[in-house]
């Protein structure tokens, strides 16, 4: 932790965040609009602030971006 | 786990080498942050294709068609790395589980506002309501994640718990700890700013 600037980041949380049940429950859907470039954020703003908070949740939605962009078509 | 792609290493059926492949592209993506390497790390791949196989045997009633059926498949074994790893955390324990180091956690709290320049003058400060203090399980699981550095996948194994239902301990955790912070002039008040 670096200070309290970094202390207030850590602690604030978004009342959009939807959790993590319904964030993996539309990950696959989520994950192909941004890999389309879709604006996934704005579609499922709730989703966007869990992956943002969540570091396994997020761990997860890197690793499927990048499987989706090393996927042949 | 004793899936058919652990059972003496056959050679898999196509789907299963797709799912296999993924599986070890992604624990060799996340390979530099877990010190797993070698045939330890190929077992977690066999062991995370195989069980994912079986979620997406178990759930393919569930895909509507909303993705590619691969992209879905993809997130099944997403989740299975991730709990295969969780699992993997505890084979070599290092880390206390316990309430024991809060107090470190709790150590930005007892700083005066004045240390750091001060964000609110003393009239604001005010004891922090009931609500403000966090549960014994708050605490646990913030000491556990945030003091003693344990990844939350493997706190969910060492609690029997869920991602989900621990990360809301630690969401209202944080919530919390932040108001009551904030009620004594360390942090800014949003509700105040807002006001």
């Amino acid at each position: 932790m670096n200070g309290w600037p970094a202390l207030d980041r850590f602690l604030r949380t978004d009342p959009r965040d939807v959790g993590c049940a319904q964030a993996m429950e539309m990950l696959h859907v989520y994950a192909e609009l941004v890999a389309a470039g879709e604006p996934a954020e704005e579609r499922y703003p709730g989703i966007a602030a869990h992956l943002h908070a969540c570091g396994p949740c997020g761990e997860d939605f890197a690793g499927m971006l990048a499987a989706l962009r090393d996927a042949p078509g | 786990m004793t899936g058919p792609l652990l059972a003496g290493r056959p050679q898999p059926p196509m789907q299963d080498e797709l799912l296999l492949r993924i599986a070890r592209r992604e624990l060799a993506r996340r390979g530099p942050r877990l010190a797993i390497t070698g045939p330890e790390l190929d077992d977690l791949a066999y062991q995370a294709a195989a069980d994912a196989l079986l979620a997406i045997t178990g759930k393919v009633r569930q895909f509507r068609g909303e993705s590619r059926f691969t992209t879905w498949a993809y997130k099944c074994v997403m989740l299975e790395v991730s709990a295969k790893i969780g699992r993997h955390f505890w084979r070599h324990p290092s880390v206390p589980l316990g309430t024991e180091q809060w107090g470190a956690a709790a150590g930005p709290v007892r700083l005066r506002p004045s240390a750091r320049g001060g964000v609110a003058g003393p009239g604001r400060r005010r004891a922090p309501g009931r609500g403000h203090r966090a549960h014994p399980r708050q605490r646990e699981v913030f000491a556990a994640i945030v003091v003693n550095g344990v990844p939350l996948d493997a706190l969910v194994v060492s609690l029997g718990s869920s991602r989900g239902a621990i990360y809301k301990v630690m969401f209202d955790a944080r919530r919390k700890l932040r108001a009551a912070l904030a009620a004594n002039g360390y942090l800014p008040d949003d509700a105040a700013r807002d006001s």
